[in-house]
């Protein structure tokens, strides 16, 4: 049988379905702009929760992110962040975390300071909301209290005592157990995500809440690899605190990890509901731009789909999600073919030294805006009036080491929103 | 045999002291000690740090040479006959095609039957057709193609198998990270060589009745140490790429007057493409560039045209000491592949000897020669023995053969031993071989020695996710207790990033932005000095 191709009409397409994506979606959707999403979620599975605003800056951690935005206004007025103002990044923020909070994952509200959120090689890193089953691991660390670190057998790339180990210095009193998990204890390989699915049912917890205990000696507070659930990850964190006495929390591990996927399941979730047409894990084969928007056509599982859209934001991220492609002679954007800016050539794509702390010149290669974060062409017009970008696509930021991954994705969305949102009003 | 003295030098005493862990020290370090000789190998790094760790791993047939040094071709053919013998576990007899593409020299081409007869080097004429039935990733503009017997060869097991050999035949021991510093000389003898510990900064003290110098690019350096003035090398540099695939079944060399990208070498699971030839002055900062990149894959387009859209995951370079004879011109790719051995006398010296030049394939050659030499000189007649003597195979030195570990790991099938490095299967009891009984092995062994004796960091994901992975184990093992693993982890990546850098387009840009924010944004590695995590993380900087 040969099915009519789905169709589907909306205010805004949002290409991508990483941070941005999902960042567009959300604020697209509290302004009452109808709203389909397309596009694979490749990289989400890799973020590890963290949420970071601007976490170096002059080859230095920071502390403190709205000042370090102060100080890149400066210098690079270029960069995605240094084009919105404090207040809008901040509300896109708030607003941003609080939905997610609402949708099911927890966050801690963006203060003024970075917090330093634990990393499983047994080092900090500068962020500026963490996932509530994370937050007490960052107090734990900065009070230096007596915790205990949990790993367990069979989990690779994973070791309390490697934590121990490197936080020796700045946290003496930081112990290291391994325990078997329940039901999984044959010495063979387990996995983050199998665990986390197994937590959500109130045995495995009680079970695991036992043997921690055995173990808890005079620690006040327990670190474990992220696995408190896929779902409703602060219910099952906060049963497994109540269980074992004392905070626990939860250190990301290598990607893909859990709280990536809880971020996708739960967006793929709790979306729809909202109201958003969401087709997921596609990618767009061909977009038409036109006066009045653009055409999009895409395949899933049950057919063709067509989506008529008044406007469109792209938001397919760089060479992990595809939204960048490189060949030996120079970087394209995938789907419109938008001029991108990068190096002249190959041969200055990379330092010489890898982990340069200035970063590599390819990293700030990407796609240029105007002030309302519309692509611009070649004749540096806005390639479609219609057309806006967010998310680390965009040129002149390097979100890697300057840890402002989230920020660039969540307040360039909120900027693309709001062009969105002026461009409806205007054609009404 | 290991002392420390009154001044807190480690002293050695050995008869034989060998410099430069390449396949040519090990090969005359195996050597001696088949002639039950004690020997002491030392590196300033590690086993083939130089060039017996950058070359594509060929078994010359000889073909290569035979226009312009029937010699060196015929010392080819010949040494490769025993190695296929006597180390047929190190060897992939996988054959080799010479091929001439439209454009190159018929002529030249021509010739190629007479001048392999004259070298003794069997090769058949094929016709277009059958070539491209050979070897289909072939070009259509192939005009000429004979086979002739090449091979491939894993340098890095073939040295652990001479060290491993020569250590359980007279307790021989070889030292990584010892540097020669200077020599004490007494009417002719020299007395003691003094080195450096390149890890601990650590004086180390060598008592030795003979010193052999084979340290390859570095052999003239050390000569002058010993006030030797008649060792003359040209550097000349070799860049290569490695693709994610088996592009070929066997080596496919172009027939025409060596070039860039005029060899195709498989290397098990892998091929490499090569090599370029650019002097260089000086032996610091030896790295593959982009351009050096470039310039192989467009010649071996020419030949393999799938290598436009073939996977590289890393380049790497070797210096290649050449010989400079009296008179002869600086173009590298003309010198001689010949070896020289000096003994010295004419210096003044009677206990020190210098081999260099050469080839992977004439290594045994080389390390025969020196031996004879050697052994001599410390009255001992025994003949050499590696031309018959099977190289055995030890436990803790298999884990360079692609393919190995896989196989080790299914048939032992304990789902407890789990696999570290993804890309090439390297399991935990892998690791523990090697940490407690590789040639080299040290107490915090880096995991760039364990990268030299296994296929750890060698896949597609080149070490980006293992090397966490293994850390992760080591720490778990107790080998580390310290900030010292995050260390190494943080030297292994970025030295992988030398090989990685000028290969990083196309598919392998994904996993660079994966690897780089694991690395960087996750674990901070851009923030971790000498000593540790750095101070600016933890404790926190305002922006000045």
């Amino acid at each position: 049988m040969i099915q009519a191709p789905r169709h589907y009409k909306t205010q805004l397409a949002v290409i991508g379905s990483g941070l941005a994506g999902f960042a567009t979606s959300i604020f697209a959707l509290e302004r009452g702009i109808s709203t389909a999403q397309v596009g694979s979620t490749g990289a989400i599975a890799y973020t590890t929760g963290y949420l970071d605003l601007l976490g170096s800056h002059r080859h230095c951690l920071l502390d403190n992110p709205w000042s370090g935005l102060d100080a890149l206004r400066d210098e690079e007025p270029n960069h995605p962040l240094s084009r919105i103002g404090n207040d809008d990044i901040r509300t896109a923020f708030v607003q941003f975390t609080k939905t997610l909070s609402e949708m099911g994952v927890g966050y801690t509200r963006p203060g003024e300071s970075n917090l330093f959120a634990l990393s499983p090689a047994g080092t900090t890193k500068p962020t500026l909301s963490v996932p509530s089953t994370m937050r007490s691991g960052v107090e734990a660390g900065k009070s230096s209290v007596n915790a205990m670190i949990i790993d367990f057998e069979g989990l690779k790339g994973f070791s309390a005592r490697e934590l121990v180990a490197n936080f020796k210095a700045s946290w003496p009193q930081l112990s290291a157990m391994r325990l078997g998990f329940p039901d999984m204890e044959s010495g063979s390989q387990v996995y983050p995500e199998v665990m986390a699915r197994a937590l959500q049912v109130p045995v495995y917890r009680e079970r695991l809440a036992e043997r921690i205990k055995t173990v808890l000696g005079g620690a006040e507070a327990v670190g474990l690899p992220a696995i408190l659930g896929i779902h409703e990850p602060d219910k099952v964190h906060a049963e497994l605190e109540r269980l074992v006495g004392v905070p626990l929390f939860e250190i990301p591990t290598m990607p893909p990890s859990v709280p990536g996927i809880r971020l996708r399941e739960m967006f793929e979730q709790a979306f729809p509901a909202r109201g958003l047409t969401l087709v997921p894990q596609q990618k767009v084969e061909r977009l038409e731009l036109s006066g009045g928007g653009a055409t999009l056509y895409l395949k899933d599982n049950y057919g063709d789909v067509v989506i008529e859209t008044q406007t469109t934001v792209l938001a397919t991220g760089r060479f992990l999600s595809g939204g960048l492609k490189a060949d030996r002679h120079g970087v394209r954007e995938t789907l419109l073919d938008i001029p991108v800016s990068q190096p002249a050539s190959r041969m200055e794509w990379y330092r010489k030294d890898y982990l340069d702390r200035r970063g590599h010149p390819i990293n700030r290669s990407g796609i240029e805006v105007d002030a309302r974060f519309r692509p611009l062409g070649n004749d540096q017009e806005p390639v479609n009036e219609r057309l806006f970008a967010a998310g680390v696509l965009l040129a002149h930021q390097d979100w890697i080491r300057q840890r402002c991954g989230a920020g660039v994705a969540i307040a360039s969305a909120y900027k693309a929103v709001e062009g969105v949102a002026a461009m409806l009003v205007n054609a009404a | 045999m290991n002392r420390v003295d009154a001044n807190g030098i480690e002293t050695f005493e050995t008869e034989v002291l060998i410099v430069g862990g390449g396949v040519t020290g090990t090969g005359i370090m195996r050597d001696l000690a088949l002639r039950g000789i004690h020997c002491l190998l030392i590196d300033r790094r590690d086993l083939n740090a130089g060039a017996s760790g950058g070359n594509h791993g060929l078994l010359h047939s000889g073909g290569r040479y035979v226009y312009a040094d029937a010699d060196t071709a015929a010392e080819c053919r010949q040494e490769g006959d025993i190695l296929k013998r006597v180390a047929a576990e190190c060897i992939d007899e996988c054959g080799g095609l010479f091929v001439a593409v439209e454009g190159d020299d018929a002529d030249y081409a021509g010739r190629f039957p007479e001048c392999c007869e004259r070298a003794g080097i069997e090769s058949t004429t094929l016709t277009p057709a059958e070539a491209k039935g050979l070897e289909p990733s072939l070009s259509d503009k192939v005009f000429a193609a004979y086979v002739v017997p090449d091979a491939t060869v894993d340098p890095f097991r073939i040295t652990l198998e001479n060290v491993n050999h020569a250590q359980q035949l007279t307790d021989s021991i070889f030292l990584p990270h010892t540097e020669v510093t200077g020599f004490e000389i007494k009417e002719g003898v020299i007395t003691s060589t003094l080195c450096r510990n390149s890890h601990t900064g650590g004086a180390r003290r060598i008592l030795a009745q003979q010193i052999v110098n084979a340290a390859g690019a570095w052999a003239m350096d050390i000569a002058r140490l010993a006030g030797c003035t008649d060792v003359h090398l040209l550097y000349s540099k070799g860049t290569l790429i490695v693709s994610n695939t088996r592009v070929a079944g066997g080596v496919i060399n172009r027939l025409r007057p060596p070039g860039d990208g005029d060899i195709l070498v498989p290397g098990g699971t892998i091929s490499l493409l090569g090599t370029t030839s650019d002097n260089v002055d000086n032996l610091g900062d030896i790295r593959p560039t982009v351009e050096e990149v470039e310039r192989n894959l467009i010649e071996g387009m020419a030949m393999v045209p799938c290598l436009r859209d073939t996977r590289f995951i890393r380049a790497f370079s070797g210096v290649r000491p050449l010989l400079m004879a009296a008179g002869a011109g600086a173009d590298g790719r003309k010198a001689s592949r010949g070896f020289v051995l000096f003994d010295h006398k004419d210096q003044g010296l009677v206990n020190f000897a210098t081999v260099t030049g050469g080839k992977l394939t004439t290594f045994r050659l080389m390390a025969e020669r020196t031996g004879d030499l050697v052994a001599s000189r410390l009255g001992n007649d025994r003949p050499c023995r590696t031309a018959t003597e099977l190289l055995p195979s030890g436990d803790a030195v298999r884990w360079t053969e692609p393919g190995f570990a896989p196989r080790f790991w299914y048939r032992r099938q304990d789902p407890a031993d789990m696999i570290l490095c993804e890309c090439e299967m390297v399991p935990q009891s892998a690791i523990d071989s090697i940490v407690a009984s590789a040639p080299g092995a040290e107490k915090q062994m880096t995991l760039q020695a364990i990268g030299i004796r296994s296929r750890v960091g060698k896949g597609s994901c080149q070490g980006s996710f293992c090397s966490i992975r293994v850390a992760s184990y080591l720490y778990d093992r107790g080998v580390y207790d310290s900030s010292k693993g995050l260390i190494h982890t943080r030297d292994f990546v970025r030295e992988r990033f030398k090989g990685i850098r000028p290969v990083l387009w196309g598919e392998q840009m994904p996993q660079m932005e994966l690897a780089e924010a694991l690395h960087c944004s996750l674990f901070g590695l851009d923030y971790v000095n000498d000593d540790g995590p750095s101070e600016d993380s933890g404790s926190i900087q305002e922006p000045s």
